[in-house]
């Protein structure tokens, strides 16, 4: 269960690969960089998968806000959905499907588009009616105008998802370096509190850091509340969204609050979202909470009973296009990026490790790179 | 639409122990509304637990009848959920209030330390408070076999009141060694009362021998605890009981401090700093008794007087002010005493013993490298209704890890309560 | 004399003393059983006073209150191991 840590180093130390930022995405891409037979080490300034890792929902989930990004988490859910056998019971994989469903008639704008979009991806979306929607989860408030059942969508928890990758890395060979943070990322080395590494290939997969360590990376911290209840199994079976999520997921404004819950392993409910863009405080902006669970509470009226445990906060890692950078960062040799992802780290992480993989090893990815480049122009 | 209620006072007391009455009292005496919040269905606390007056002893009563006639009002049944800047919010069983008030006063005594042992998570084995709070709201002993196993002055009075109530006291133990206590006890030369005290409550259970020295390392049973393993020195030896009372002493409830940003020293969750005047380090908020470091009734009710006549805006006698100090000397002894740091080392229990008991994570499950994040993120301990309460005292224990954060809400909150509570908790709304 | 009033837990009506709490009261009828852990173990009240959760049991319809801190009242419906 534990991974192990390598012993202090003195000497500049040299791997095939360094990833830096041991949460998901860096767990993922060094598990694929180890698969190809990289000597890879991995480094994070705390323990492993406590970033935005731990703190998010672990929803993965197709999402259409651009044809790019569909791209990347349809070919990431499929990844998933293969490696879904070989997880640890720690990781609480969850085949259960998304429920995306429509507060009114508004809400069913561009449907139909949507569905074909999907289609074309592999990932057949089944059309439901407001009848049918409470049959299929009867906590929920009856009159809704429909809803999307996406089967392909999935559930897990994140740090034993990310624990597991990195057990597969280590068991490759790799080597984790935890409570090591890294200073500086110049070409082909990363100077730690521990010493200095040296590799040919440079990941900077840290997340909500990775515009620390590359100054000019178009990272902005977004934050999001969750609400987690006490145990009522059977509550609900699918994650269920409203369809206004994206819009909220969208819009860079002020802040912005969309239904969204899901049933946890223990039989706890997850109650999100909400997204603000107001820098590194993370106490609990108790007005935003409200109107979340108020959104929520609306959707699933039997929420009102349930008691709250525990209200966290966290930073997604967020760019204006919502699209990750993965790729070359041209500026310094030897330096790739994989970050970015805003709210679908988990669900991309397989994505962007298989992408990143191809593109370092001069394979031609399964999707088109090109939408992810590092150093491409976002419209403001 | 908020179905909220809404009080404004002079002074928020938030807890109704002995503490929270004595400055409550001294508050309204001085003409200050105010206003007591306790998660009880009466004041009290713990050591004042009642349920008729009459039963109480005579500090007790003096102290809660002047509290009536003072004109301060309590609200039980509140259990307290959030706290920012001049506003308390709390919620009752069928309603939501919020507390506006600019002075905060905290005095939420303090809990038992639980530490596991094998066969702990069995139906009748409670802490030694808590199987006195079960007495006293109620529960019958007679003719129970009864064990206690404790640490500190609280078993005394403990196994005296169950001896009165008609158990059968087969042990009544303290883990602290005999030379820690007759030092202990030659320290109390200056409090001839307490010694006095002492030697009332010990003649309650004339029959049953006091063993220093000594604790419970095991129990065992069916669904209910039915025997319990003890060691001293190198013996171990088992008896058969109905209850078994065992905790290691008492830790601070400063959950409530914190969440109000207030400065906190020491291990776990540690102790509230304050004034020679009970101020915390956040304008507005005091606190007094076991939060500022556990030191007992009279010490809380001292404390409880200052911060009240402080928070009314009264000068604070020198008497007092005197009495703080010479009742924190004895905290200190008592602490010297029976606390858990230093020579008393705490052993880790056997690996399947169950640790934190609302998700029955083992012992065995936990890294002592880790935080307390990563216990909860690792293992889902303290992520359960105690939100780390019992857990998190043990482990800091075990491993000293100091606590996780505290968040809003402070207990767990039916959802259309917390959307209530949280959105009357900004200052415009 | 202490008045007495009718309660039920788990459908059976039980006699109990006034101004008891909850807790108290299922002890006194042998009740102590009062959930199930996440793995299936019996547990009953240990803190006495709020803090621990074990003792939450569903009355009158609500789940997870806290039997230590609650009074009985007449015609109370308590369900234990919900």
């Amino acid at each position: 269960m534990t991974a192990t840590t390598a012993t202090t180093a003195t000497t500049a130390e040299t791997a095939d690969v360094v990833v830096v930022g041991a949460g998901i995405v860096g767990a993922a891409v060094a598990e694929a960089l180890a698969n190809d037979g990289a000597r890879v080490t991995i480094v994070d300034s705390g323990a492993a998968a406590l970033g935005a890792t731990a703190v998010g929902m672990g929803h993965l989930v197709a999402m259409d806000d651009s044809p790019a990004q569909l791209a990347l988490t349809s070919y990431s859910l499929d990844l998933w959905k293969s490696l879904a056998p070989e997880l640890p019971p720690s990781a609480e994989y969850d085949p259960a499907g998304t429920l995306w469903v429509a507060e009114d008639e508004m809400q069913l704008e561009g449907v139909e588009e949507k569905i074909r979009a999907y289609a074309g991806r592999g990932m057949p979306l089944q059309w439901l009616d407001g009848k049918r929607v409470v049959e299929l989860e009867p906590n929920l408030r009856p009159g809704l105008a429909g809803g999307l059942l996406a089967p392909r969508d999935a559930i897990l928890y994140p740090p034993g998802a990310a624990r597991a990758l990195i057990d597969r890395a280590l068991a490759r060979g790799a080597q984790l370096r935890e409570h090591t943070e890294v200073r500086e990322l110049r070409a082909n080395e990363v100077t730690t509190t521990r010493g200095t590494l040296r590799a040919g290939v440079i990941v900077n997969a840290a997340g909500t850091s990775a515009a620390r360590l590359t100054p000019d990376l178009p990272i902005v911290p977004r934050k999001g509340h969750l609400v987690i209840t006490d145990r009522v199994p059977g509550f609900c079976r699918h994650q269920i969204v409203e369809m206004g999520y994206l819009k909220s997921a969208h819009r860079m404004t002020a802040e912005s609050a969309a239904f969204n819950v899901q049933p946890r392993a223990t039989g706890q409910v997850l109650i999100g979202s909400s997204r603000e863009l107001v820098g590194w405080d993370a106490s609990v902006n108790r007005q935003l909470v409200a109107a979340m669970l108020s959104r929520a509470q609306w959707f699933m009226p039997a929420l009102a009973k349930l008691q709250a445990i525990r209200i966290w906060t966290g930073f997604r890692p967020a760019t204006r296009d919502k699209l990750p950078l993965i790729g070359r960062w041209e500026r310094t040799p030897g330096l790739w990026i994989a970050a970015g992802h805003e709210g679908l780290g988990i669900t991309t992480s397989l994505g962007t490790a298989a992408l990143l993989a191809d593109l370092i090893a001069g394979r031609t990815p399964a999707i088109d790179p090109a939408p992810f480049a590092p150093g491409r122009r976002v419209a403001a | 639409m908020s179905r909220l209620r809404d009080v404004s006072v002079d002074v928020v007391v938030i807890g109704g122990g002995p503490a929270g009455i004595a400055a409550a009292t001294r508050g309204s005496e001085a003409g200050k509304r105010v206003l007591v919040l306790d998660e009880a269905p009466h004041l009290g606390g713990q050591i004042w637990r009642h349920l008729s007056r009459e039963t109480l002893p005579a500090k007790a009563r003096s102290w809660l009848d002047r509290f009536d006639r003072s004109g301060a009002e309590g609200l039980t049944e509140a259990s307290v959920v959030d706290l920012q800047d001049a506003r308390v919010l709390a919620v009752r069983w069928n309603e939501e209030v919020r507390v506006r008030a600019p002075h905060v006063i905290i005095a939420t005594g303090a809990r038992e330390l639980l530490l596991p042992f094998p066969g702990w998570t069995l139906p009748n084995v409670m802490g030694v408070g808590g199987l006195q709070a079960l007495v006293k709201s109620g529960a019958s002993v007679a003719g129970k076999r009864v064990a206690l196993a404790g640490a500190g002055p609280l078993v005394l009075p403990v196994a005296a009141a169950l001896a009165q109530a008609g158990a059968r006291l087969v042990v009544v133990a303290d883990r602290t060694s005999a030379s820690r206590v007759l030092r202990f006890a030659a320290s109390l030369a200056g409090r001839p009362g307490d010694l006095w005290q002492g030697v009332r409550y010990r003649a309650q259970f004339a029959g049953t021998r006091y063993r220093w020295g000594t604790r419970v390392i095991a129990a065992a049973g069916e669904s209910r605890v039915q025997e319990a393993t003890f060691s001293a020195g190198g013996r171990t030896w088992t008896e058969p009981v109905d209850l078994l009372g065992a905790a290691a002493g008492l830790v601070p409830n400063t959950e409530l401090a914190r969440l109000a940003g207030c400065e906190v020293r020491g291990g776990g969750g540690g102790v509230v700093m304050v004034d020679a005047l009970q101020k915390s380090s956040r304008a507005g908020v005091w606190c007094a008794g076991e939060p500022t470091g556990v030191g007992g009734v009279d010490l809380a009710l001292v404390e409880g007087e200052i911060a009240g006549l402080d928070a009314a805006g009264q000068p604070v006698p020198p008497r007092l002010l005197k009495a703080r100090d010479a009742g924190r000397a004895y905290a200190r002894r008592l602490d010297l005493a029976f606390g858990l740091d230093g020579l008393d080392a705490v052993d880790l229990p056997p690996p399947e013993t169950i640790v934190c008991r609302c998700e029955d994570v083992p012992c065995s499950a936990f890294d002592k490298s880790w935080t307390m994040r990563q216990a909860k993120l690792y293992t889902r301990a303290g992520m359960g209704p105690c939100q780390g309460r019992v857990c998190g005292a043990a482990l800091h224990a075990m491993f000293g890890w100091p606590p996780d954060s505290v968040r809003a809400p402070l207990v767990p909150t039916p959802v259309a309560s917390l959307i209530s509570t949280l959105e009357s908790s900004d200052a415009t709304t | 004399m202490a008045r007495t009033l009718s309660i039920l837990v788990d459908g059976r009506l039980l006699e109990v003393t006034e101004g008891v709490t909850v807790a108290a009261a299922l002890l006194n009828a042998g009740e102590d059983t009062f959930r199930d852990s996440v793995s299936g173990r019996p547990r009953g009240p240990v803190c006495g006073m709020g803090i621990c959760f074990e003792c939450r049991v569903t009355i009158d319809g609500v789940r997870g209150r806290r039997a230590c801190l609650e009074r009985v009242s007449p015609g109370m419906r308590v369900i234990t191991r919900e």
